[in-house]
């Protein structure tokens, strides 16, 4: 195309409007948006008319009609005569719950293995290499399956358990059961009480490091803190005269077969489905981590802790005042990333019966038809997540960078 | 008496001895990376008992309980209620299938010649000091995949059959996982570099364009992707117009990758250095002979390691069109467990085994491949 | 490199691109492409399932394959598309499939708002529920705070939660979207309660690590009327679909088999003469051949014949004609007379 343009552009005085960058960068975006426009107008007259030709329904009114379809876990009050509408927001609640959990894991499990590839320990460096290296090369949606279907058979059938923690926690295929608190009239100034906690942890600390700066003198702010918030509510809870009992899930042994096991809806449920996806999620994602974190340690050279330690500094505040935020300059960037994908890749819940956003997102089209409906939900509240994180992240990045010179 | 008596001084050096036992050979390598403190110690214990409660189990099952031949479940079933260890007579009888899918058995030749031709093409363009690499890469990302859709599909002139059509539908396997991460990474990756390009554009609409475009695909999982492309899809078609279920599939890999591969190469444009830029232009060349020759060559050799890790992200992501309905190699092998006559408890178990060890050799393998080329790629690129 | 490489991804991909002039009908179509395409499900055993080989096999891959006898004279001119519950409406409506004999069940709203048309019923099938034979339970009324497990995206959701409330029995519902996942879900004890249509349940017991271990229960919850789906708006076609499960219903009726069906050319009874094209011309009236329904039973067989050979008593499914059998045999198949 340049090359026809040369030649015909032959008269230098006149043709510059060929060769002017800027009438051919308009020309250029002119010809994108007639081409977006028309293949835009070509798509939605076609959808237009193969809804109108197919008898498929569309707008948003169907969100209020009655579900109809039950759930296995939701956060919310949710029941068969709710909304279709409502049935997608508990699903997006279920994506927002696993992405969280799963994000918790996969950083403790992956900084712990990327320091521990750079362990002095031969053995246990190379597990963690093995580790890295055997879990980010086989696909998620394997160990997802793995670790739901070959995982949940070894553990104990539903008239069966594994207890843990004096009884109190409970492993069967049905799930992991465990105390459920029942909050009684006056437990709200236990929440006060920690609000109360955290905002005193604030200031204490804004006191804290205006006064070393002035004066150098140190002040132990984390653990002022841990007490702060740790120490309020149990006090507010004691002075209240304790607002809250535990209610222990009911293992029933004896009667009929089928009621035997946990009673349903006593105690806490952690569903299989929820375990499963959460494992495989962090384990899958702790493994990428785990290379970030290593190549963050990696990154800060060697002279910055020599230097720290001709400073007089010990190992530990060397480790928290020098090496760690100049690593976490490296990992931030890279670990967002991770953390976008695996809220992305926690829609693979469809696999296994998860009700995520994707999976009551599919009972809903499946039931309404009208797909581009809800693939528009899901494709916009997937985006807004990205955009959310990454906004997030940049904000906190920058607040890192700033320690540069 | 002399000074010389009073002091001794060593004219010569001392007889070198040889390190102390404990800190050389075996015992001295196992003191400083095994037991070099009691914590230490402790942390040897605890990973091998790790090491060995994982490992132990999965040989078992693997190799010492396994079962490797038999014509049906009867081989595979427990004995005497043991335990039942991997039964790889299933997936030696399952194999073809797990290989080809449902292909027709008197046309699986045409399946072994482009795997043949595919090897044979991308081994040299892989290895950095083979000759002919302007004719090979022609002849790979050319002249293969005509021949490979040719051979695939079936070639039909006028009213002879040269190769009889096999509809995608009984495609399979690890053909259909090849196809489409192949498919999806050569195709994404002109319209990738055409995203980098436009995203690093002067021109406000063609960046706002690219960034848009970019962000989506980056941004929203694949799986909604993939309903998108077989629910969606066909409501966009004219009445009539329909598209290929594996095309379709393709379309939407595709336009996914293609956004992860602008980012990659966008990466490769960021890293060359200005100067490049600036002497080209300095040399009158105008906007896309300057890319041609001077910018695109350096730019995509540096980013060959994020194209081959971009690949290893597609090639598991495959896995996912099983959720779709199609027939991938897992898909394959999920949907062989509903057969009667091999259902045995370790079937499932066996079968993913299989699955895994089949990514992961593929997974591994490019991964150290990607290593290779960027230790080899950053010597030329130190200053 | 890439400018090269585009426009021949581009024209390959067109290649691919089945254009079928649109007004055609789809007779035309299929006869123009020499093959009926047809959509059934990933793998049912029994219906539609593929074995170690590929060749499919099953109820409504007989009538896929009576259809395309009807059409070609041959059996063999059917091809197989596996689909999803959620991308089956869509493919016939697109275009990508020529007809839908995939266990679908025929309901209001699946007939007047999607654009389809249920071509009969050739098997009426009930939602049931299977238990483990040690849990004890003799009836589904006593499966209060079960937890079931099921297919998300059919009509087993809907119906398997109206039964619990109208009960007032608590249940946890644990849907998959894959009969497979299901199946491997329950088998690992994740479920007390397996519950889809009761031929699904016979077929899925099969692949159970150990069948003998599990029953099913006497209620069925629904009424799940299973039948071949086509495109509205095209009669002819709708003809040939409604006409070939007749036409295997009335053999049936008549006795006539593929074993007999030579001999029976030459019957007296004017019903078998009209059925295989001996007297009349009521295959020219769907725009076909004569003997198409001669070519059916020929190359396929009657109803009878299908169903014990793909769901009968002496299959590994076993399940007895019931309210499948014949409406003069106490059934309900009644398939209205050709004349």
């Amino acid at each position: 195309m340049t090359s026809m343009e040369r030649d015909t552009a032959e008269a230098p005085a006149r043709a510059s409007l060929i060769n002017d960058p800027k009438a051919r960068g308009y020309f250029y975006q002119a010809v994108l948006i007639v081409a977006l426009v028309v293949s835009g107008y070509f798509i939605v007259t076609n959808t237009i008319a193969n809804l109108e030709r197919q008898n498929i329904a569309s707008g948003w009114d169907f969100l209020e009609n009655t579900a109809g379809f039950g759930t296995n876990q939701s956060l919310v009050e949710y029941s068969e005569t709710s909304s279709y509408g409502w049935a997608i927001f508990v699903g997006f609640l279920n994506t927002l719950l696993v992405a969280v959990v799963g994000i918790f894991f996969a950083t403790v499990v992956g900084f712990i293995v990327g320091v521990a590839r750079l362990s002095n320990n031969w053995v246990i460096s190379r597990i963690a290499y093995c580790y890295v290296e055997l879990i980010r090369n086989i696909p998620l949606l394997l160990q997802i399956f793995f670790w739901y279907f070959a995982v949940l058979r070894a553990v104990p059938g539903k008239r069966d358990k594994w207890s843990f923690f004096f009884d109190t926690v409970h492993l069967n295929i049905a799930g992991l059961r465990g105390p459920k608190p029942i909050w009684e009239p006056g437990a709200e100034w236990i929440g006060f009480a920690l609000i109360l906690g955290i905002i005193a942890s604030i200031v204490v600390s804004r006191w804290a490091h205006k006064r070393q700066d002035q004066t150098g003198q140190q002040f132990p702010v984390f653990w002022t803190a841990v007490g702060l918030i740790v120490g309020l509510p149990v006090l507010t809870y004691l002075v209240t005269g304790m607002p809250m009992h535990l209610e222990h899930p009911n293992f029933v042994e004896t009667g009929p077969i089928l009621r035997r096991g946990f009673e349903l809806n006593v105690g806490i449920n952690v569903i299989p489905e929820f375990l499963a996806l959460t494992a495989a999620l962090s384990i899958y994602t702790a493994s990428f981590i785990a290379e970030i974190v290593r190549a963050g340690i990696q990154a800060v050279s060697h002279g910055q802790t020599e230097a720290a330690h001709a400073l007089g500094l010990r190992n530990g505040p060397t480790l928290r005042l020098v090496v760690i935020p100049q690593a976490m300059r490296v990992i931030i960037p890279p670990l967002t990333s991770q953390y976008l994908n695996l809220t992305k890749n926690s829609s693979l819940a469809v696999a296994i019966a998860y009700p995520d956003l994707v999976s009551m997102g599919g009972t809903v089209l499946n039931q309404t038809g009208q797909a581009i409906e809800v693939i528009g939900i899901w494709m916009a509240v997937y985006l807004s997540l990205s955009l959310i994180t990454s906004a997030f992240m940049n904000w906190y990045n920058q607040r890192m960078a700033l320690v540069e010179r | 008496m002399t000074n010389s008596e009073m002091f001794h001084i060593r004219t010569e050096e001392a007889p070198r001895l040889p390190a102390p036992i404990s800190t050389t050979g075996a015992i001295g390598w196992m003191r400083q990376h095994l037991f070099s403190s009691i914590g230490n110690t402790i942390l040897t214990v605890i990973g091998i008992l790790i090491a060995y409660s994982l490992i132990a189990p999965l040989i078992q099952f693997a190799l010492i309980d396994a079962v490797w031949s038999g014509e049906n479940r009867e081989a595979c079933l427990p004995q005497d209620g043991g335990h039942s260890g991997a039964c790889w007579a299933y997936v030696k009888a399952y194999f073809p299938q797990f290989i080809y899918g449902r292909y027709p058995t008197e046309e699986i030749w045409r399946v072994n010649i482009v795997y043949f031709l595919f090897a044979v093409l991308l081994v040299p363009l892989a290895i950095p000091s083979a000759p002919f690499k302007k004719a090979n890469a022609i002849l790979f990302l050319v002249v293969f995949p005509v021949v490979a859709y040719f051979l695939l599909t079936g070639l039909v002139i006028g009213d002879t059959v040269v190769l009889p059509i096999v509809e995608t539908a009984v495609w399979g396997g690890l053909l259909v996982t090849l196809v489409i991460a192949v498919t999806g990474i050569v195709a994404s990756l002109p319209l990738g570099i055409a995203l980098a390009l436009g995203r690093r554009s002067k021109m406000p609409i063609v960046k706002l364009v690219s960034i848009i475009f970019i962000e989506f695909w980056r941004g929203v999982p694949l799986i909604t992707v993939l309903f998108m492309s077989s629910v969606m899809l066909p409501l966009f078609l004219p009445e009539g117009v329909t598209f290929d279920k594996l095309l379709r599939v393709l379309i939407g890999v595709t336009l996914f990758s293609a956004a992860y591969m602008a980012e990659v190469v966008r990466g490769g444009l960021q890293a060359i250095p200005k100067g490049q830029y600036e002497g080209a232009m300095a040399l009158g060349l105008r906007f896309w002979p300057m890319m041609y020759l001077i910018i695109l060559p350096q730019a995509l050799k540096l980013v060959i390691p994020g194209i081959v890790n971009t690949f290893i992200g597609l090639f598991k992501d495959t896995t996912l069109v099983l959720i779709v309905g199609m027939f991938d190699l897992l898909g394959q092998i999920q949907s062989s467990f509903t057969d009667p006559t091999w259902s045995t408890p370790s079937q499932g178990h066996t079968g993913y085994l299989f699955a895994a060890i089949v990514f992961w050799c593929f997974c591994f393998g490019m991964s150290r491949y990607s290593i290779f080329m960027e230790k080899k790629l950053h010597t030329g690129h130190k200053r | 490199m890439s400018k090269k490489f585009l426009p021949l991804v581009l024209g390959a991909a067109m290649g691919a691109v089945a254009a079928t002039a649109a007004g055609a009908t789809t007779l035309e179509d299929v006869k123009a492409k020499g093959f009926i395409q047809c959509g059934v499900s990933q793998g049912l055993p029994g219906f539609s399932n593929p074995d170690a080989q590929g060749n499919w096999t099953g109820l409504d891959v007989d009538f896929c394959r009576a259809m395309a006898a009807a059409v070609f004279g041959d059996a063999s001119a059917a091809k197989f598309t596996p689909l999803s519950a959620k991308e089956r409406f869509t493919a016939l409506q697109s275009g990508e499939v020529d007809v839908l004999p995939r266990n679908t069940t025929w309901t209001m709203s699946r007939d007047t708002q999607l654009g389809l048309n249920f071509a009969g019923v050739n098997y009426y099938d009930g939602q049931g529920f299977m238990v483990r034979k040690d849990l004890g339970v003799t009836s589904a009324l006593e499966l209060s705070g079960a937890s079931v497990c099921t297919n998300t995206g059919t009509t087993t959701e809907l119906n398997v939660a109206d039964y619990f409330r109208a009960n007032n029995m608590p249940y946890e519902i644990v849907a998959f979207e894959k009969a497979d996942e299901v199946v491997a879900a329950y088998d690992a004890g994740r479920c007390d309660v397996y519950t889809t249509d009761a031929s699904g349940l016979y077929a899925q017991r099969l692949k159970l690590t150990n069948p003998g271990d599990h029953m099913v229960l006497p209620e069925i919850i629904s009424k799940e009327p299973l039948g071949p789906v086509v495109r509205q708006g095209d009669d002819e076609w709708f003809n040939i679909a409604k006409w070939t499960l007749n036409a295997m219903l009335n053999a049936e009726e008549l006795g006539v088999s593929s074993e007999n069906v030579d001999e029976m050319k030459s019957s007296d009874n004017p019903s078998i003469k009209r059925l295989l094209g001996v007297e009349g011309a009521y295959g020219e009236g769907i725009g076909l051949s004569n003997d198409w329904a001669y070519n059916i039973i020929k190359n396929v067989g009657n109803y009878e014949e299908s169903f014990n050979a793909n769901v009968g008593p002496d299959t590994p499914l076993g399940i007895s004609r019931g309210v499948n059998a014949l409406w003069n045999k106490g059934g309900f198949m009644y398939a209205p007379p050709i004349r």
